[in-house]
């Protein structure tokens, strides 16, 4: 595989991941605790769709088919999706939601920030912008996991319940794009070791100053998100998000 | 960056295209304009997002070129590059000045990114009454790149132009 075509498929990854986060995220738009919450909660998912947007339109470029973030988003199936299992899981309650953001906003900060090195110009240019971004959802997330982690009973029960839902798709983030060793020894993307230390000590850290139970990193993990196998909640959100364009192929308005 | 009388023109005539979420701004004081460059081929502009989610870019985008057709620039080319990425340090001081009178608190100097995480920007300014001893009340308002505060000495809530 060349490291074009490699560079593809971390791409997609990457785009597919953010628009399914993104997309997820905005089902809480309307239905947030508090006014002010569901303003931060669309808005953060508005920079994840943004970052998808950006991510996808490299992608397509990368493939050379002609494809545009469109054609990616909303003509391709569940099995050629890319985006981590985590993203696409549902949002359960408030306590759940932002534990899964956390998880996601950790990687992505150290993801962002690695990639801003990056001698692929357009991936760290992609990178250097979302980093900035990726630092307030990473301080919204950590912060709602400190305040329901040392909060009232309740909250204590909440976040460690959705915490306990969500951690098995932990390990997905992971999972190496296809060719990804490829842009590795290249040097074009992270290793994934480094890369997931410090996204555990972001964790560890965070989770102790909670007071939760550190969740066990060496768990077995559900995977196969780079193979296309998904969870089956992808194909629901997909045929929602999907559905006007293929009812009406090439609408404008 | 070459200055010709074309390009003079050119900026000129972007003072006058406002940020369609912030009317009170033009895009050349939200330096979202990062470029003009005239070419025998027509005029090539460089524009920036602000946030990468931000709606209102497509609109800008559109607005920058009509105003530029309109301004009697025949071959308009308007760009988006990503890279540098936008910071709210490239927003002018006379835009920062208009954004205090309109009511919203305009960003503090130099971005230091490691604040997003320790702690808020300090010294934020109520709009209303000009007094420094403010709270924030949420990172996100009413568009990606503002966040909502409230005076202790006024009790007005505002929103604040956020650092990036």
């Amino acid at each position: 595989m060349t490291s074009k075509e490699a560079l593809y498929h971390y791409v997609l990854k990457m785009g597919d991941s953010s628009l399914i986060m993104g997309h997820r995220l905005s089902e809480w738009t309307a239905h947030g605790p508090v006014l002010e919450h569901d303003i931060a909660l669309t808005n953060i998912a508005l920079d994840y769709i943004g970052q998808a947007r950006m991510l996808l339109t490299y992608a397509g470029e990368l493939e050379g088919k002609g494809r545009s973030e469109d054609d990616l988003a909303y003509w391709r199936d569940a099995a050629q999706y890319r985006n981590s299992l985590l993203c696409e899981l549902p949002n359960g309650d408030f306590g759940q939601t932002v534990v899964k953001m956390f998880l996601f906003d950790a990687f992505q900060v150290e993801l962002h920030e690695a990639l801003s090195q990056s001698p692929d110009e357009q991936l760290k240019a992609i990178a250097i912008k979302s980093l900035k971004e990726s630092k307030y959802h990473l301080r919204y997330s950590r912060d709602w996991v400190l305040r329901l982690g040392d909060g009232t009973e309740e909250s204590k029960i909440r976040i460690a319940n959705g915490l306990e839902a969500v951690w098995m798709y932990f390990g997905d983030l992971f999972a190496p794009s296809e060719g990804e060793s490829v842009l590795v020894s290249d040097g074009i993307v992270p290793e994934t070791a480094s890369l997931r230390k410090r996204v555990e000590e972001t964790l560890r850290k965070t989770f102790e100053e909670a007071t939760m139970a550190v969740p066990d990193f060496d768990a077995v993990m559900q995977e196969g998100s780079q193979r296309g196998i998904h969870t089956e909640y992808l194909s629901y959100i997909l045929s929602e998000m999907q559905s006007v364009t293929r009812m009406h192929p090439g609408a404008t308005w | 960056m070459v200055k010709s009388p074309a390009t003079e023109k050119a900026w000129e005539v972007l003072e006058e295209v406002k940020d369609p979420e912030i009317p009170v701004l033009s895009v050349v004081d939200m330096g979202i304009v990062r470029s003009i460059e005239a070419t025998p081929e027509g005029l090539q502009v460089v524009i920036t997002p602000t946030y990468s989610g931000c709606p209102a870019m497509e609109v800008i985008e559109n607005e920058v070129r009509q105003a530029l057709v309109d301004g009697g620039f025949g071959n308009v080319e308007v760009r988006s590059a990503l890279h540098p990425a936008w910071t709210t340090d490239w927003m002018t001081e006379s835009g920062k000045q208009k954004l205090l009178e309109y009511g919203i608190s305009p960003p503090q100097h130099s971005t230091v990114d490691k604040s997003v995480l320790t702690g808020e920007a300090k010294h934020v300014v109520c709009p209303n009454c000009r007094s420094t001893n403010t709270r924030m009340q949420s990172q996100f308002g009413s568009t990606p790149c503002k966040a909502l505060y409230v005076c202790n000495d006024c009790l007005e809530p505002f929103d604040y132009f956020k650092c990036i």
